[in-house]
């Protein structure tokens, strides 16, 4: 401690607010018991005990569709459970809505956020408890005080008056906490709240975690990371299928943790020889993409892909990849520079062209692009080849042909579902996964891109288009795969290229540190010279 | 008509404070236009011109300031703002040329010259009542911005208004009955609204409750009032016109001082009841949804009604009571039919004037006072056809019926270009 009068003032009136606002934030213990909650004849959430202790962080680990979600949408009386009851300091409650359980003093950061992107965050913190002067004027000044107080206290740095959505996603996350907190909740819900954070963001937010522990406040942290679980976390209690089946100490190990998780010992790796890449097959050289108001989303991008090489495009969502992918697929309007593959040009080509051309495509968004969720799995095995023999001639379509072949591939690739007449909107993830692979991957491919392929997924899932990525680039298919889990892209890549701001930051070997590449996806290029 | 000039921007990364790079897309478009119009100028007022002096009259009868009538000689005054339009066309191009925005005023002056001078080509050897001509467009428009009105804060809470139409109809039919059988006008504005908001409750029972398409339910409705009002009042009002449809109309009050101002004081503060009730309704409303939880909460709901949802508004409600006051807004605009300017029911009198107010709505960008502007262009537009008949201008009048529509055309696809309305706008709040 500095021995100067002036600096002891200045810890002594510090002292004094921290006591202020630990009188203010009282804590609270949260007990859920017995919560059950169906979907018709899904149980999402069967019997689940939990108790959230004062001031603690604690984990609710499962892997996707394990009922997290719906689990703490019941505590955000965003649901209605079937049974079981909601304790706060041993008082039972009931949440007629959202409205309710925020004054009960329960917080939420939503994994999609929940802010309006054309107010400003004034606005957002505000809206729902909003402060009026005379004549019904919103007291905007009160509210933009209340957010430089919170944001001060946690040295968050956010403007009160900035537009939501000119805001990196990072900060827009550190609104929904402010908002929150403006609302003085002693429980806070963070749900799923890294997907979109880079790894920098993310150690920031493990960081505003344990702060607001130290202030009194009790966190439920909901994700399937293990990494981050057992950085931060102080009690894990771990869901699978709707069923608490354990409770673990941050001490456990990575293995230990997804056993529990996934109900079988799991192998965290994917087999996979060193590449033996070949001749550049694709080559990308100067692309560049514009939207319709000129914003630049891909900017002069060239690299190549190789026979028999997985290069992993990696970036923090909406750093360009996707519309990237979309200029290879020829779903773009807007682009300039120039696409070959094996020699002959795709750029300006229709999306038929290029399906023609030997490119399998996974879209990122499966429900949306990839599949027709009122389709039959048959209906979809064929979506891309309606046109020409064996599935279609003269104008008839070949129904024994289809469901001679959409059996063979249902079997292949392991799609488990009451038959080939089943609506793909039904399938899970994994399996509605696995039915846009058997189509993409039963043509002759010359190149394969898959985006986001195991967003969603459940680990077994996850697994099995692993190994499928793997065996077609093993099969001498150059392969694509846009990522922004650094996991997979550790897991599948000979060669990263990470992208930031529509450009390229840099492309690396596969087996570069997770540390290196996160300051890529923050747009630092990496210090020595890398390029693979 | 568009080209992608490729930007080289040096390699530094860059800062994440910065937004993202952009591209300036070459567009011709406005120049093409605004050339188009320029030569259709030039052929009218040089080529085609009249000779003879065009009189302007800025005062009425009644004023007390009389301002002295302005004389343009009238080919001169096509020539001058013929050169003036090529002008500001070689202005445009250059600026897209050098890959410059085109402003938006500067379209604006362009408008105006063009109006000018056909006014003065359409007015050789005539007098043009400026004052009766801006006048008429404010009354044409009063319904329209009330239509307005109502269409912003309906879609502003995201739900489509395509039933403007109908509210302004019903609340025009049920105004004339009211105020007849009670002879009080002040009633009939009330029944209005009533009417307006009953339109209202089905749309929202509708789209809100049962997630109906909102533009289907806003078309059906507007052919059900139609046909019910044409129903009505050919069994009912038109055999017992005498008792049934003789509403008294509200009488103009003349605000002191304010009516005395030159050439505005005729047109704004000579109004009936309606007309101010309408000044107040458009501050009011501009005022609500823009400064009040009121409007915060409204606006929210139509962006992003989950969002809404997780803060404790209640989301369907906000919903329905908000499209509710807008049938009530629009409702009072149908009265203005019937007590303000016609003075009796007739069948379809509104002849799409609630479409109008919803072009005026999105030309408005969705905003109050924009949509106000809009609306008071598209009765500027009808009324200049009237002034022209009547002077006689050698126009023929099919041309210039079309005239009020080929504004909104060209005001809506052309000058708006691509306006962001509210993000959850007809989309219906399901919640799972």
């Amino acid at each position: 401690m500095l021995a100067s009068p002036f600096r002891c003032v200045v810890s002594q009136r510090q002292s004094a607010s921290a006591a202020r606002h630990l009188n203010r934030i009282d804590t609270m213990k949260l007990e859920l018991r017995g919560i059950t909650k169906r979907f018709g004849a899904l149980v999402a959430n069967d019997d689940i005990n939990l108790t959230i202790e004062e001031g603690e962080i604690h984990a609710l680990l499962g892997e996707n569709g394990a009922g997290k979600s719906t689990l703490m949408n019941v505590l955000y009386g965003l649901y209605r459970a079937e049974e079981g009851e909601i304790l706060l300091d041993e008082v039972p409650q009931h949440f007629a809505g959202p409205g309710d359980a925020m004054a009960a003093g329960i917080g939420m950061v939503h994994q999609h956020f929940m802010l309006i992107p054309v107010f400003t965050v004034a606005e957002n913190v505000m809206l729902g408890h909003e402060q009026v002067k005379a004549g019904g004027r919103l007291d905007l000044a009160a509210a933009r005080k209340r957010v430089r107080e919170i944001s001060d206290r946690f040295g968050f740095d956010v403007d009160p008056d900035a537009l939501v959505e000119s805001l990196p996603v990072g900060v827009q996350q550190r609104v929904e906490i402010i908002k929150a907190l403006s609302r003085d909740a002693k429980v806070l819900v963070f749900d799923e709240p890294t997907a979109v954070l880079t790894p920098q963001e993310t150690d920031e937010l493990m960081n505003i975690m344990r702060q607001l522990k130290a202030a009194g406040t009790s966190i439920v942290f909901i994700t399937h990371k293990l990494r981050e679980v057992r950085e931060v976390a102080d009690r894990i209690t771990v869901i699978r299928l709707g069923k608490v089946v354990g409770t673990a100490s941050p001490t456990a190990s990575n293995e230990e943790l997804a056993t529990l998780m996934v109900g079988r010992a799991v192998d965290l790796t994917v087999d996979k020889q060193p590449a033996t890449p070949g001749a550049p097959a694709l080559v990308v050289t100067n692309l560049t993409v514009i939207d319709p108001l000129g914003q630049i989303l891909v900017n002069d991008v060239s690299f190549d892909v190789k026979v028999g090489e997985i290069l992993a495009i990696a970036g923090v969502q909406g750093n360009g990849q996707t519309e990237l992918t979309e200029a290879l697929m020829g779903l773009q309007p807007r682009v300039v520079g120039e696409i070959t593959l094996d020699g002959k040009t795709l750029r300006g080509h229709s999306v038929r062209q290029v399906l023609d051309a030997g490119v399998g495509f996974v879209p990122e968004d499966r429900t949306r692009d990839g599949l027709v969720g009122g389709f039959t799995i048959a209906e979809n095995l064929m979506l891309d080849r309606a046109n020409k023999l064996p599935f279609v001639k003269r104008f008839n379509l070949q129904l024994s042909f289809l469901a001679d072949f959409a059996r063979t591939k249902v079997t292949e690739f392991d799609v488990r579902s009451q038959g080939i007449e089943t609506p793909v909107g039904r399938l899970s993830g994994g399996n509605q996964q696995k039915v846009v692979l058997a189509r993409e991957l039963s043509r002759d491919l010359r190149l394969f891109v898959a985006a986001q392929p195991t967003r969603g997924l459940d680990v077994g899932s996850i697994e099995f288009v692993h190994e499928r990525i793997v065996a077609t680039r093993d099969a001498g298919t150059p392969v694509i795969v846009i990522s922004t889990e650094l996991d997979e892209v550790a897991a599948l890549a000979d060669r990263i290229m990470v992208m930031y701001r529509g450009r390229i930051v840099g492309i690396v070997p596969g087996d570069t540190p997770r540390s290196v590449l996160g300051l890529m996806m923050a747009g630092e290029t990496p210090a020595e010279g890398a390029a693979a | 008509m568009s080209t992608i000039a490729p930007v080289n921007q040096p390699t530094q990364p860059t800062g994440p404070e910065e937004g993202p790079a952009t591209a300036v897309i070459k567009s011709w478009k406005v120049p093409i236009i605004l050339g188009v119009f320029t030569v259709l100028g030039f052929l009218l007022m040089v080529v085609f011109g009249r000779s003879g002096t065009s009189t302007m009259v800025l005062s009425t009868s009644s004023d007390l300031i009389q301002l002295p009538d302005v004389l343009l000689p009238t080919l001169p005054t096509g020539i001058v703002i013929s050169i003036l339009l090529a002008g500001i066309t070689g202005l445009s191009a250059w600026m897209v040329q050098t890959r410059r925005k085109v402003p938006l005023w500067l379209i604006s002056v362009f408008a105006v010259l063009l109006l000018i001078g056909f006014l003065t080509w359409a007015s050789a050897d005539e007098r043009i009542p400026v004052p009766g001509l801006l006048f008429g467009s404010l009354s044409l428009a009063v319904p329209l911005i009330f239509g307005a009105l109502g269409g912003v804060i309906s879609e502003r809470v995201g739900v489509v208004n395509v039933a403007i139409e109908g509210q302004l109809l019903a609340g025009a039919f049920t105004s004339a009955i009211v105020a007849s059988i009670t002879q009080q006008p002040l009633l009939g504005l009330l029944a209005a609204m009533v009417a307006g908001v009953l339109v209202s409750f089905v749309l929202a029972a509708f789209a809100i409750k049962y997630f109906v398409d909102q533009v289907i339910v806003g078309v059906v409705l507007n052919v059900l009032v139609t046909g019910l009002t044409g129903f009505l009042f050919s069994e009912l009002l038109a055999p017992n016109a005498a008792t049934l449809n003789q509403p008294p109309k509200f009488e103009r009050i003349n605000i002191p001082l304010l009516s005395e101002i030159p050439i505005i004081g005729p047109v704004f503060f000579r109004q009936t009841l309606i007309v101010y009730i309408m000044y107040i309704a458009v501050a009011a409303v501009y005022f609500g949804i823009f400064h009040t939880k009121w409007g915060l909460r409204l606006r929210a709901v139509g962006e992003h009604p989950q969002a809404a949802d997780t803060v404790g508004i209640n989301v369907t409600g906000t919903r329905f009571w908000n499209v509710s006051l807008a049938g009530a807004v629009a409702g009072l605009g149908g009265a203005y039919f019937t007590l303000g300017s016609v003075g009796a029911f007739g069948k379809e009198m509104t002849a799409g004037a609630g479409f109008i107010a919803l072009a005026a709505v999105i030309f408005g960008r969705w905003d109050p006072i924009r949509a106000t502007l809009a609306a008071l262009l598209f009765g500027f537009a009808s009324n200049l056809q009237n002034v022209l008949s009547i002077i006689g201008s050698p126009v023929p009048s099919e041309f210039m019926l079309m005239l009020p529509y080929l504004v909104t055309i060209f005001a809506v696809a052309g000058l708006v270009g691509q306006s962001r309305g509210p993000a959850a706008s007809g989309k219906p709040y399901i919640k799972s």
